[in-house]
């Protein structure tokens, strides 16, 4: 149940990928045969990619990951148009990727503004509106989050921000294939193919016709010059299979996780005291459960469940590479030490209801043994 | 993260984990805030560490080296004990992840602690 941190291909989109390897190797500038039949594969998987989103083959500009179409869509488009202003305005809780970008255009010059969320993880769209001024080039506010599940409100951030005729960015990662999105609104948008079911080591930028982003990676001019280098057509090939199968499956699947979800947050929270939901109860991703435990943390906690064979992730210190809780759970006003205890499942595909039952009957056992060992425990839960 | 087997079973089959009522020494380190709290109980005859339990909140390497802290100290001498290192817990860990060194390997510390808690109480 750690969907978030990685997804396996689907079978039926690593069938669609396959022959690409070996058989269709061409190179889609090529003008022969084969380089034809690479550029065929790699025009409908934009097409199935902009379809999902309800945006035109040509707004799809293919990338090696999210991480590199969240650099593109700050960075490109504010370093693009600079003409604006010097302003940029980020939410609190955007993607590690996209926050690291908003360092960087601070280090080049530009002010940084972040928009905060409340208790359950929503941007607050006052603070936000308060934040954009004349000369803010750009806002990005995510379209939904993925480790506490919380879905934003993005397209209002973006009536916001063309208020003040700033471009807005939406990260969809973590919502694409989860929930319907619909570009109207929004200037970029940032897809994952592995959030898709497809391979990692490719992404997608949603770049609204008529504007334009500064290149990161010069060369060959592929990919309307945005993003040049031979394109990874498998890999390609691969997402656009996956957001094929996302358009046609995501309303079943969707309601079929929800319940899931619902009674995997209901059968834990109430069986076990002093645990709480983090996010909103209905703003919320079909696939993620993000669940906090009191007195004691999260690592020791995913260890313990590991053994049961439940795989889950934790918004505590101990898991991150920076021996800081997750900013997300700070910036809903969550203390340290309840960041610690956190802990998220995100369901996919395979996960069914027994599953659920298996997770919320191994709980209280696996946190009990952890609350007994802790020295914070008050004695009545002991 | 790759923890070796000993800190795995440590963290799985913790020793000595518990508080003793009348304790002789009592030490304890950490933070919440940080993520790790550790408190050793300890039991003393004859100047040797008779008995000790501990409580830990923390990551999986925080209750591995609290247990194995606590095995070293069992029989020990307070002097002895005195001269255990994180180092050495660590060690008798077949090691612990870099980043985990600092912030989860504090239960010599509590340790010592315990054992100075005790030596305060007797002059």
């Amino acid at each position: 149940m750690d969907h978030g941190a990685g997804k396996p291909v689907d079978p039926r989109v690593l069938e669609a990928m396959t022959p690409y390897f070996t058989e269709y190797y061409g190179n889609p500038a090529s003008f022969h045969g084969e380089g034809f039949d690479a550029l065929k594969a790699v025009n409908q998987a934009r097409q199935q990619v902009a379809s999902l989103i309800g945006a035109e083959a040509g707004e799809i500009v293919f990338t090696s990951s999210a991480t590199e179409a969240n650099n593109l869509g700050i960075g490109g488009a504010t370093r693009r148009y600079t003409k604006k202003g010097n302003r940029i305005v980020l939410s609190a809780i955007e993607h590690i990727s996209s926050l690291n970008v908003g360092k960087e255009l601070y280090r080049e010059g530009f002010e940084i503004k972040y928009a905060p969320v409340d208790a359950e993880g929503v941007v607050e769209l006052g603070e936000l509106e308060s934040l954009v001024n004349d000369k803010t080039v750009l806002v990005s506010v995510m379209a939904a989050n993925g480790e506490i599940g919380t879905i934003q409100p993005f397209e209002e951030a973006a009536e916001i921000a063309h208020r003040s005729d700033a471009l807005f960015h939406t990260d969809a990662t973590a919502a694409a294939g989860q929930i319907g999105l619909e570009t109207k609104s929004v200037d970029f948008m940032t897809l994952s193919s592995n959030d898709l079911y497809g391979p990692k080591g490719v992404g997608a930028l949603y770049v609204k016709k008529g504007l334009r982003v500064k290149p990161q990676i010069l060369g060959g001019g592929q990919e309307r010059g945005i993003r040049s280098g031979s394109e990874n057509v498998p890999g390609i090939v691969g997402m656009g299979a996956a957001a094929g199968l996302a358009s046609a499956e995501m309303d079943a699947e969707g309601k079929r996780l929800t319940i899931l979800r619902d009674k995997l947050i209901k059968g834990v929270t109430e069986s076990i005291k002093e645990s709480y939901l983090n996010g909103h109860p209905t703003l919320r991703l079909p696939n993620n459960a993000n669940i906090r435990f009191s007195y004691i943390e999260g690592e020791a906690l995913i260890l313990s469940l590991d053994q049961l064979g439940i795989k889950v992730s934790s918004g505590s210190a101990c898991t991150a590479k920076t021996l800081e809780p997750s900013h997300v759970l700070r910036a809903m006003g969550l203390k340290h030490e309840e960041a610690h205890g956190s802990l998220v499942y995100t369901l996919g595909k395979v996960n069914n209801e027994e599953h659920i039952e298996y997770v919320i009957q191994q709980m209280p056992e696996v946190v009990g043994r952890l609350r007994a060992m802790s020295p914070l425990t008050p004695e009545e839960l002991r | 993260m790759m923890y070796s087997e000993k800190v795995l079973d440590h963290f799985r089959n913790p020793r000595n984990v518990g508080e003793i009522e009348d304790a002789d020494g009592v030490g304890s380190v950490g933070n919440p805030v940080c993520g790790d709290v550790m408190s050793i109980y300890i039991k003393v005859k004859d100047d040797k560490i008779e008995d000790i339990k501990f409580k830990t909140f923390g990551c999986g390497a925080a209750i591995a080296t609290t247990s194995m802290t606590t095995e070293l100290a069992k029989g020990k001498t307070l002097d002895e004990a005195m001269t255990i290192t994180r180092q050495d817990v660590a060690d008798e860990l077949g090691g612990l992840p870099p980043v985990k060194m600092h912030c989860s390997n504090l239960a010599a510390d509590a340790l010592h602690e315990a054992i100075e808690n005790y030596r305060g109480k007797k002059k």
